[in-house]
């Protein structure tokens, strides 16, 4: 039985990445690899992970395919028009054939490589292995440094992402001012900047109009 | 199943998007090439996993996915930074950093 979802899930798997790279519309291209991962999760169920299948359909095929799916919005769905001539075909010949020559020279390395278990289905397992159980206890214990270690580096690539983002002024313009009071309080309500330095340093002072209820410019795309 | 099928999936998965990546141009597509890459790798390492009974190659398998988010977060961030400077969304005409 487990034959029968192997060769389903495997071959949904191989589908969507092949789609993936075929399609011509980068929000098919998504919609293909969203497939290609609900497929690899049907996959992990059958190798036992079961904690690591949840994580890929809700935070894989959910959240970030998502933002993917935000972004080919915000940038346009389909390719420009420069970009339909297709790549050269001498560079896909050889792409194709570098990717054949690679999956050659891996499989020999996976099968020939003499492991004793390749050829069987693996050890029995405990009833817990792959449980949410078993991994929170290895990554609050064993592994308890990588884990702090990737909060880190999830932290450092949202605040990249925010700074890389930000809608900037040309070369010649003043950097945006750009703090956290700002989006707190409305326009013109009273700081020392706005005291001393006359006019707001984000928007001409208009006397009697009260600024505060006029649409702000729009800083840094929100 | 044979564990050395998921092993030969991956190969292919990891093929796949190796060819992806020399043969497209949009940066968007070669981010999601390199999403198949790293999938094929955490095929892989589950599948070590269930060989050797431990289930530390599915820590890996995660934290892979960790890196993978991060990389999204950042590929996705520079896009939306040259559509919004203008430039072609396409990596054969990026060729030059500017600061």
């Amino acid at each position: 039985m487990s034959e029968v979802f192997f060769f389903i899930a495997g071959i949904g798997a191989v589908c969507g990445a092949v789609g993936v790279v075929m399609v011509r519309n980068p929000f098919y291209a998504v919609l293909a690899l969203v497939f290609h991962l609900l497929s690899l999760a049907a996959l992990f169920l059958l190798l036992e992970a079961q904690f690591v299948a949840a994580a890929q359909v809700v935070v894989y095929a959910g959240a970030v395919m998502v933002l993917y799916v935000f972004v080919v919005a915000y940038v346009g769905g389909s390719e420009p028009a420069q970009l339909r001539a297709p790549v050269g075909r001498g560079q896909r010949t050889v792409a194709v054939l570098f990717a054949l020559a690679l999956f050659v020279e891996l499989s020999i390395a996976i099968l020939a490589s003499g492991l004793k278990a390749l050829d069987s289905d693996g050890p029995t397992l405990g009833a817990s292995f792959g449980s949410p159980e078993q991994i929170g206890d290895l990554l609050l214990t064993e592994f308890l440094l990588p884990f702090e270690v990737a909060s880190f580096l999830l932290l450092i690539a949202a605040v990249g992402a925010v700074v890389l983002a930000r809608r900037r002024g040309g070369i010649g313009e003043e950097a945006e001012r750009l703090s956290a009071i700002d989006f707190t309080r409305p326009l013109n309500t009273g700081t020392m900047a706005e005291a001393v330095g006359g006019p707001s340093s984000r928007e001409p002072f208009e006397l009697g109009v009260g600024g505060g209820d006029k649409p702000r410019e729009d800083e840094g795309g929100w | 199943m044979n564990l050395d099928w998921y092993l030969v999936v991956s190969a292919l998965v990891f093929s796949i998007g190796a060819a992806g990546v020399l043969v497209r141009r949009n940066p968007l597509v070669i981010l999601l090439c390199l999403e198949l890459m790293l999938n094929a790798a955490n095929i892989a390492l589950i599948a070590f996993a269930r060989m050797w009974n431990n289930a530390e190659g599915q820590i890996f398998a995660i934290i892979v996915m960790v890196v993978a988010a991060c990389e999204v977060c950042i590929g996705l961030g520079l896009v939306v930074a040259i559509f919004r400077r203008r430039l072609p969304i396409d990596v054969d005409e990026i060729r030059e950093l500017h600061g």
